[in-house]
């Protein structure tokens, strides 16, 4: 199988080309070893970082920005934004804290990307 | 009215601003950096995606967790907030600005202008139709959905695939519009690939390129927009209009550098629509030095934050007393060649250089007179900026054509 990418994990946007063969995967115009890493997932299991907000309460921003700290499945992306949605959480949250530990057991957790101090 | 000595005035608190800022300061110079807004950080409040900071801090940051290593970074407390500046006056070295204080007169011995880019608003595209409510720019959705927690209405389309269309597109996906598509005029899209990809095809949203909107209608609030196809010369073509029935329409129609405070008195270069900077990212006039999206508009923060931090290190050389080479050589555009900077410079260290091409090349080298810098075995494009870094000058006259032409 061939299949053509383009390279996401930096601004730069390589077009690869990759070349799969049972368990043999070869990646050509990727200029560092991220666009192999990166092709290689995409045909394998496609990753995505999820950002988004959280709904705060008694801070003094009504919203906290939130990453996973690692990429997930892109086909839980859906699930994981639903669930997210759901969610409160409290002032004051520091950049960093962990607001959902191992989200829906992907072994990602959900951090929180700026600070907000309580009202 | 209060008058106020220092070394080095910092205008505006973006990326650039902070940049300068922490260099000033780390340089011995007595600094104040003036924000118009509440709050530090410029548009990096309110980009919560990620794809920041790569080159400065090596790792994938958002735009807030970015901002905040820079608060970390800048080790004195120089910040003043909710205070504009409204005069900048050449003759007598004089900022006037506005605060809760009432008017404070800075009088500088050397200024980092870093005031960024504002949005074009939708009205500069000229479409006919009424100018109804639910038409907003990117940045103000962006704004209205990252920090205060409101969306702008239930079913979108976007006009513009700039990165912040192609952002905001996925933004609005996910929290819960309907998004109907991306309409982009040009034949390509105007924002990073890794945007199409990540933020359009990943969400199933469609993007229709050399397609511009034609009417937009509605009493109140929008109702629906009139789309069609475009030709060459970004003419619709008749017979191809498509009603499609939306509340919401987010422009991102381009950012313009904001330089009202400088432009009558300060070389502007009428392509990048920011001040002729030299690679101490110097204007024309010597006390005032600039850095981020007001030069130029930038694609990545870091580029912003070296740039800033270039202009801080050396306004507070210049306010301390000392004297900064002279420009010695001149970069002039050739072919192919749209956004540049530094348009100048002296010669005397190796510098980075940013390009934007005008229009996308296959294969392609750049060229400072007639001799080849560098070649591209990839595909170049206007919407992603070449930077290289310049470490020789030897043999060059003072006038350097830059071109970047077919690899034939
Ligand atoms: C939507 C969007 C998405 C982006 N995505 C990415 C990305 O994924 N990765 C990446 O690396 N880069 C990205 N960028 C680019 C990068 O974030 C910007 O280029 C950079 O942050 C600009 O910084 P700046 O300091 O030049 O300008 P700004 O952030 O615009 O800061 C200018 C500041 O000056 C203040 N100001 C203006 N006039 C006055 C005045 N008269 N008095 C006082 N204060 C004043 C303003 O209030 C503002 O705070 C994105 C940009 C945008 C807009
Ligand atoms: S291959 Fe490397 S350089 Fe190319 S886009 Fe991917 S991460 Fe960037």
């Amino acid at each position: 199988m061939t299949k053509k990418l383009t390279c996401i994990s930096c601004p730069i946007g390589c077009e690869l080309t990759v070349y799969v063969e049972g368990d043999d995967i070869k990646v050509e115009g990727n200029r560092c070893p991220r666009g192999f890493e990166y092709a290689k997932n995409e045909v394998t299991n496609p990753q995505r970082m999820l950002t988004i907000s959280v709904k705060v309460e008694n801070g003094v921003m009504d919203l906290v920005s939130t990453r996973t700290d690692r990429p997930i499945p892109k086909k839980m992306l859906e699930e994981a934004i639903s669930y997210i949605k759901g969610l409160k959480v409290q002032a004051p949250i520091k950049r960093g804290d962990i607001i959902v530990k191992d989200l829906l057991n992907t072994g990602a957790n959900l951090i929180a990307t700026r600070t907000v101090l309580k009202k | 009215m209060r008058r106020e000595k220092v070394d080095v005035l910092i205008v505006g608190g973006g990326a650039a601003g902070l940049a300068a800022a922490i260099s000033a300061t780390e340089s011995g110079a007595k600094t104040v950096l003036l924000e118009r807004d509440r709050s530090t950080g410029g548009v990096l409040n309110q980009c919560i995606h990620n794809g920041f900071g790569l080159h400065v801090f090596k790792e994938e940051l958002t735009g807030p967790e970015f901002m905040e290593r820079l608060w970390e970074e800048l080790k004195e407390d120089v910040i003043r907030s909710n205070f504009t500046v409204l005069e900048i006056k050449p003759d007598t070295r004089e900022v006037i600005t506005l605060s809760e204080d009432g008017i404070i007169v800075f009088e500088p011995k050397a200024l980092v202008m870093s005031t960024g880019a504002r949005e074009r608003p939708l009205n500069s595209l000229r479409i006919p139709g009424s100018r109804v409510a639910g038409i907003y720019t990117a940045g103000v959705a962006q704004k209205m959905v990252n920090i205060y927690n409101r969306l702008p209405g239930k079913k979108v389309l976007i006009v513009g695939s700039g990165d912040i269309g192609l952002i905001m597109a996925r933004r609005l996906k996910i929290e819960g519009m309907d998004v109907v598509g991306v309409v982009e005029i040009m034949p390509e899209p105007g924002g990073l690939i890794r945007n199409v990809v990540q933020c359009l095809e990943d969400f199933n949203i469609p993007l229709w390129l050399s397609h511009t909107v034609i009417e937009i209608h509605g009493k109140e609030r929008l109702s629906e927009v009139v789309i069609a196809k475009v030709d060459e010369n970004r003419k619709p073509i008749a017979g191809t209009e498509k009603v499609i029935k939306v509340d919401t329409l987010v422009t991102s129609v381009g950012l313009i550098p904001q330089n009202e405070l400088i432009e009558n008195f300060v070389e502007m270069d009428p392509i990048n629509r920011g001040p002729v900077v030299d690679d101490y990212m110097r204007t024309s006039v010597e006390w005032i030095f600039a850095a981020g999206n007001n030069v130029a508009i930038h694609d990545l923060v870091d580029f912003v934050y070296d740039e800033g931090k270039i202009a801080g290190m050396h306004a507070a050389r210049y306010a301390l007393g000392e004297k900064l080479p002279e420009v010695k050589y001149e970069f002039v555009r050739g072919k192919n060649v749209g956004v540049m900077l530094p348009q100048k410079f002296t010669g005397t260290q190796p510098f980075k250089m940013y390009i934007r091409p005008t229009k996308s090349l296959e294969k392609s080298v750049l060229k400072f007179s007639d001799k080849i810098i560098r070649k591209f075995n990839w595909r170049i494009r206007p919407s992603e900026m070449i930077d290289l870094v310049v470490k020789n000058f030897e043999g060059f006259d003072s006038k350097i054509t830059v071109e970047v032409s077919n690899l034939d």
